[in-house]
């Protein structure tokens, strides 16, 4: 047991925060950091930033050198985000890329469609979306329903997708689509790559509670895409998604913790600015918080740990998943008890919410997304300590 | 960075557990927690002649074998989770670590090598009647005359107090807070064994009248040695919290595998399913937060006092609720005598308010943070 980094990693943190503090300037600082992928505030920016990223390799940090990646060890990759956090730097627009698809194609994908896409996504000039979720695929992901079929040498995909965050944006979709409609329902599936901007594809932004759109629905009527364009195998789909969830599940707390830690210093900070930091209860609620933060910074260190050993953080991801969705959810309650009345007052027209209003709102997003945090407690009982599975009637094909 | 046990700590656990399964079983802990004295001395001198496990972190010029506050961690887990019933938490957590900061070598050298072999049972006596575990709590008075002084008043809920050889008693001089060392059997002390709702952990109430006590440490800085015994002490039930909330865990998911109703192990339910990924996840943190706490104190470093509040209170309140979710899931038979999931609830209350509850913990962490 000890926490204390080596001294190549102490020389790998000093060369990102060198970096960081030669390139990270003029409006890229100006932005600051906060917001997730789907940010809307100085998109152009953030994407001239994230080409900077890429030229200085700094894109595609954990992903092997033969596929144009850094190479670089797990804990490297965690120095990287808590440095990254600490200088305030914008929000990352390559996400659903860099580690999402990219590790996917890596584990499952040919050499020729590593070889066609890998570069696109270290240089941040082609961006990419998440098709997995439907109307009536949600928690029950294998119900998807989007059809796609072969027509010679392409495939012609009708359906729907939802939530598909920087659909707006991206030029490609990775898409869960059903390929044979006979096979039972999780056989029947193959993880398909797709060009967005074609006549098949219409984008509409989904207006959500907080106000803005960072998701979309997404409508293939006839979309094409080549014929070579599935990854991992025709009828594969469902396992070659399972990993890439697991990548979405696995690495996600590196960085988390400390933006979730600013934050809790913000509301510290505001508590006591408007001395409210006297009042018994409200000093309960902070020292509560505090102590989340600090639980979720320790959880990590051992999933970390547990990641460097085995290769892989195991289902207990989960357990990070769920507690930092419903620690925020807290906070955000906490930042509008502490706002009082004033947590009412919008920051501007038509609808545009501050920091802590955000957090309040667009929190309750979290347990939802990225596996409901029902599903996480699925996960958890069954695959950690192995409950058993719940009788499930809708087993066979879709419907 | 490596945020794990390592192959020896494991081992030292595996010996622990393989011990603490022959000795403390259930039937034992039932038959000991009936008894006023409440521990047996055979198993008490195998822990430390066999395993070593009372000079496990004493310095080895103590007589101890001078291993890390992490290695302790482990014991004090495995002994939450077999509910032992002996005065360890009370002789090692609390005296062997109010004598060793002390910074009196002279008690050193006399009392920690007793300690080390498992001669010398001791304990803290902190608390009196008000309960409190902070210095105001503090009202006995000990009183010098000729270079030697007297111990008069109370100490309450002072765990093993009873069968303590040697009793550590905080006082106040005319300079402050003092340590002071008392002989179980000194002459003007008065011992009564309470009875506890946790029979599993005994505690005591001492009278004191004119006894002659030795004073430990500087008169008047003994504050400064219990602040940190505090944090201390708090780490180590910490740890014990964490082993007995493992054992309501595996308790209720064991359970909840082969009660069967409307057809169906009950774990297969998601209410059921779901309260015990809760308590997973609460488990977990809790072993996070102790584990790190207990690195911390092995440093003795700057986090210590804000991460052995961290943890006393997290920790507390992760063993409560799984050992409350464990008599929930168990239903009827969870509410019986003769079923075990009470004891752990009971040593779960009363480990939760002993050295100060979550509350007062994360009132005392908010100061310590700066807020």
């Amino acid at each position: 047991m000890d926490f204390r980094f080596n001294q190549g990693e102490e020389g790998f943190r000093e060369e990102v925060r060198t970096w960081l503090g030669e390139h990270l300037r003029g409006e890229y600082a100006a932005l600051g950091g906060g917001g997730g992928p789907a940010d809307e505030r100085g998109w152009d920016v953030r994407l001239a930033w994230e080409k900077e990223l890429g030229q200085a390799g700094w894109i595609g940090l954990g992903w092997p050198k033969e596929y144009g990646g850094r190479g670089a060890s797990i804990v490297e990759q965690g120095i990287f985000n808590e440095e990254y956090a600490r200088a305030n730097a914008p929000a990352r627009t390559s996400f659903f890329g860099e580690g999402l698809l990219g590790p996917t194609l890596i584990a499952f994908g040919s050499e020729e469609q590593k070889q066609r896409f890998l570069p696109g996504i270290l240089r941040a000039e082609e961006l990419w979306c998440q098709g997995f979720s439907e109307p009536d695929a949600g928690s029950d992901l294998a119900n998807v329903k989007t059809r796609a079929t072969l027509d010679g040498d392409e495939w012609v995909v009708t359906g729907q997708k939802v939530w598909t965050t920087l659909a707006h944006h991206a030029h490609w979709i990775f898409a869960v689509c059903r390929t044979d409609p006979d096979a039972p329902k999780h056989k029947g599936l193959s993880f398909l790559l797709l060009p967005m901007k074609q006549p098949g594809i219409e984008v509409k932004p989904l207006k959500q509670l907080t106000g803005s759109a960072e998701f979309n629905e997404v409508f293939f009527d006839e979309a094409r895409t080549s014929a070579d364009l599935v990854v991992g195998g025709v009828n594969n789909g469902w396992k070659v998604a399972m990993g890439t969830l697991g990548f979405e599940r696995g690495t996600a707390f590196l960085s988390m913790q400390l933006r979730f830690d600013n934050e809790c210093q913000s509301v510290i900070d505001y508590a006591q600015k408007h001395d409210l930091a006297r009042d018994p209860l409200v000093r309960q609620k902070l020292a509560d918080a505090w102590i989340g933060v600090q639980i979720m910074k320790y959880n990590g260190l051992r999933t970390l740990t547990k990641l460097l050993a085995t290769g892989s953080p195991g289902p207990e991801a989960s357990t990070s998943k769920l507690y930092w969705s419903a620690w925020h959810q807290r906070l955000g309650e906490l930042e509008m008890e502490l706002m009082g009345p004033w947590s009412e007052v919008l920051a501007g027209a038509p609808y545009e919410p501050d920091d802590f209003q955000t957090t309040f709102l667009a929190s309750r997003a979290e347990t939802i997304y990225t596996g409901s945090s029902e599903i996480q407690r699925n996960i958890i009982g069954e695959q950690v300590l192995g409950l058993p599975r719940e009788p499930r009637p809708t087993e066979g094909t879709p419907r | 960075m490596n945020f794990a046990f390592s192959e020896e700590q494991e081992e030292l656990r595996r010996t622990v557990r393989s011990f603490l399964e022959d000795k403390s079983p259930s039937a034992e802990v039932r038959r000991l927690m009936e008894t006023e004295e409440g521990f047996d001395p055979a198993v008490w001198r195998q822990m430390a002649e066999q395993l070593g496990l009372q000079g496990l972190a004493i310095p080895e010029e103590y007589g101890g074998s001078g291993f890390t506050y992490v290695e302790l961690v482990v014991v004090l887990e495995e002994m939450g989770r077999a509910l032992l019933c002996a005065p360890y938490f009370s002789t090692i957590a609390l005296a062997a670590n109010t004598i060793l900061h002390s910074g009196d070598d002279a008690a050193r050298k006399e009392l920690l090598p007793g300690i080390a072999s498992g001669e010398t049972i001791a304990t803290l006596a902190f608390t009196e009647d008000n309960g409190r575990w902070d210095a105001e709590g503090i009202t006995m008075t000990a009183t010098k005359s000729g270079g030697a002084y007297t111990l008069d008043g109370h100490k309450m809920f002072v765990l093993d107090g009873h069968t303590a050889g040697v009793i550590v008693v905080a006082a106040r001089t005319g300079d402050g807070i003092s340590l002071f060392q008392v002989a179980g059997d000194a002459s003007g002390l008065g011992r009564t064994a309470l009875q506890t709702m946790d029979q599993t952990r005994k505690q005591a109430r001492l009278e004191f009248s004119g006894v002659p006590a030795k004073l430990i440490g500087a008169e008047g800085k003994g504050w400064d040695t219990l602040g940190r015994v505090l944090d201390l002490a708090a780490v180590a039930l910490a740890a014990e919290q964490v082993g007995g909330a493992q054992k309501c865990l595996d308790m209720a998911v064991d359970y909840a595998k082969v009660r069967v109703q409307f057809g169906r192990p009950i774990g297969s339910f998601q209410a059921i399913k779901h309260k015990c990924a809760d308590m997973l996840l609460e488990v977990e943190s809790a072993k996070s937060a102790a584990y790190y706490a207990g690195w911390a104190a092995a440093e003795l470093n700057d986090e210590l006092p804000v991460v052995a509040s961290l943890a006393k209170a997290y920790c507390s309140d992760a063993y409560f609720h799984a050992a409350a979710e464990n008599i929930q899931i168990h239903g009827g038979i969870g509410f019986t005598w003769e079923h075990d999931a009470h004891l752990y609830f009971k040593r779960a209350k009363s480990s939760e308010l002993l050295l100060g509850d979550p509350t007062y913990h994360r009132e005392l962490l908010a100061q310590r943070i700066g807020i």
